[in-house]
């Protein structure tokens, strides 16, 4: 049977991690800044970060705080775990700051801004981050739903040789952090059920 | 297994598979030249606007208000049902939306007049759904150039559920001043029209199209989805894997024990990009289709991003149903390092099998493997 084995959930307030919150005193306003804290307080060592956008930083966090605590072994190439994700407005965030870049005088915007005008970015970098070979995945959805995720996450359990799934919900818009980032595992002893009454109490 | 029940393409080359693919077999390419808004030389397939929004009232009869975009996915979706003579507002039926950006370029337009959901995806599917009169809440994938094939995968996956008897996959992508000036940006875009493999290859071209496939789950004679795979690279958000890592390891999982020989030809991603089609090249070698022959479409439609994997798997397999091997427009000189078979005239073939692949920004790999079943 599946079990989720490990959760993080990261909202303007808060940073859980399997039901405990972290004690991060934020001092920014929420947005940004915020993300640069949680950064700063898992001192986790990976300039790449601060190239990343909002929707990518919030992923990416979420990600680390539950592999750190899986002690998950991120130096060696892993090819039977997937990364899966959904939200609700894509990369809507980095799309305007992109929009606001693009002038006929100024017609060659930053790359840099333009990559992260997709919303599976998050995924790649979470992949990159953890050497993770498997499957990378990204939906929308109107709003978050349990049972459509808890789907998406049992087709990516299909393909040949996938035992492990990082996978939730990466909302970022206008300063609105909404995240919960999960590891389904295929077989372990430990962890909650991994089914939809489940995942909707995580979040 | 699912099987292919109709498709459908709307693209500067025609708005009927067969106006499309006569236009491949003829060597023609809807790529022409244009000016960026800085006044730079590109070349891009776009839909002509004013035949879309005149086909779309001609064929609908609506009062209301659609953004390009949605027409030409609209209209795609409602041809490749008609031929297929499904019902589209079955609940045993299901619409999949295959898009990178969408309506994207309402962002640009301060005044657009829309309600602001219309910038999201998820109501761009929606809209597709209930445009139709579809109860079902409809699969939105959005993962960059696979996003095509990623759709595809979802269609094997509702069909084997079980809760469906039929799925309609559709993708589209426009050409906006966004997407345009984000590829300069990246100085990927070749000025003129891109030679996919060739060693003058430069960039790739944009594209604009819509494109669906309906599947069924009922054998049939035919072109059938046998599988697909996603892998990522884990190498680099925007560049590609020097080792094609991603992409050789989807094809070892959607191929299985499929042995080489059995393969037609790939219908490779081929965007024209050095690195890209280089990296392709090692990937195909790494998994011993080093002497199978390939070709990209790219040169003919440009990059039609969320729509590519539909639209190309669309031509693909229609020459695999005739026996044909396309080749691979753009391509004269060979540029590839390292063993590759560029499909360079049009050729016969009794083999039963072939492969779709594409790689996309975010290290993602796709592949889909098609069969022309008896």
């Amino acid at each position: 049977m599946k079990k989720i084995t490990s959760y993080c959930r990261i909202t303007d307030q808060q940073v859980i991690l399997n039901g405990k919150k972290l004690e991060i005193s934020f001092s920014g306003d929420p947005g940004s800044a915020r993300l640069t804290e949680i950064y700063r307080y898992l001192d986790a060592k990976y300039p790449k970060f601060h190239k990343m956008d909002n929707l990518s930083k919030a992923g990416f966090l979420a990600s680390e705080i539950v592999l750190r605590s899986l002690d998950y072994d991120s130096e060696t190439p892993d090819g039977s775990t997937s990364v899966v994700f959904a939200n609700r407005s894509a990369s809507l965030d980095d799309d305007k700051r992109f929009q606001e870049t693009i002038d006929p005088d100024n017609y060659y915007p930053s790359p840099a801004v333009f990559v992260y005008t997709l919303p599976n970015i998050v995924t790649g970098e979470v992949a990159i981050r953890n050497k993770i070979l498997g499957e990378t995945s990204f939906f929308i959805l109107k709003d978050f739903d349990a049972e459509k995720i808890h789907i998406f996450i049992e087709w990516a359990f299909s393909s040949p040789g996938i035992n492990r799934v990082l996978c939730g919900w990466t909302e970022y818009l206008d300063d609105l952090c909404d995240v919960l980032v999960m590891m389904v595992e295929k077989e372990s002893p430990e962890g909650m059920d991994f089914n939809t009454l489940n995942i909707n109490q995580l979040y | 297994m699912i099987y292919k029940l109709s498709d459908n393409i709307i693209s500067s080359l025609g708005f009927t598979t067969t106006a499309n693919y006569q236009a491949v077999l003829e060597g023609k390419s809807g790529i022409a030249p244009g000016k960026d808004p800085a006044g730079n030389d590109i070349a891009v397939s776009r839909l002509d606007p004013g035949k879309l929004e005149e086909t779309f009232r001609t064929v609908f009869k609506k009062k209301e208000e659609y953004t390009l975009p949605e027409q030409a996915m609209l209209l795609s979706a409602h041809i490749a049902m008609e031929e297929a003579g499904i019902s589209a507002s079955s609940a045993r039926t299901c619409f999949v939306l295959s898009s990178t950006k969408g309506n994207i370029h309402l962002l640009g337009l301060p005044s657009h007049g829309f309600e602001k959901d219309r910038l999201h995806l998820w109501h761009t599917a929606g809209l597709l759904a209930g445009f139709f009169g579809n109860p079902n809440v409809p699969v939105t994938v959005s993962n960059a150039c696979i996003s095509g094939a990623c759709a595809q995968i979802a269609a094997i996956q509702l069909l084997d559920q079980g809760n469906y008897d039929h799925v309609v996959v559709t993708g589209v992508d426009l050409a906006p001043d966004f997407i345009v000036s984000g590829f300069q940006s990246f100085k990927s875009l070749d000025g003129e029209r891109c030679r996919p493999f060739d060693a003058r290859r430069k960039g790739l071209n944009l594209g604009e199209a819509a494109a669906t496939i309906v599947y069924g789950k009922e054998k049939k004679p035919g072109i059938a989805l046998v599988s697909g795979s996603i892998r990522n690279d884990a190498n680099h958000i925007s560049g590609p894997s020097r080792t094609g890592e991603g992409l050789f390891r989807a094809l070892k999982t959607a191929l299985g024990n499929l042995p080489a020989g059995e393969i037609a030809f790939i219908s490779a991603h081929g965007t024209a990009t050095p690195y890209n089609d280089q990296m392709e090249a090692v990937a195909f070698s790494r998994a011993g289709l080093e002497s199978t022959l390939i070709f990209s479409l790219k040169a003919q439609f440009g990059h039609t991003l969320g729509a590519a994997g539909i639209l190309e798997s669309v031509i693909a397999t229609k020459a695999l149903e005739q026996g044909l091997i396309l080749p691979s427009s753009g391509y004269e000189q060979p540029g590839i390092e390292g063993a590759i078979n560029v499909s360079t005239t049009l050729s016969k073939t009794d083999k039963r099998f072939c492969i779709k692949t594409l790689s996309g920004f975010g290290g993602c790999n796709a592949v889909l493997l098609f069969e022309n079943a008896l």
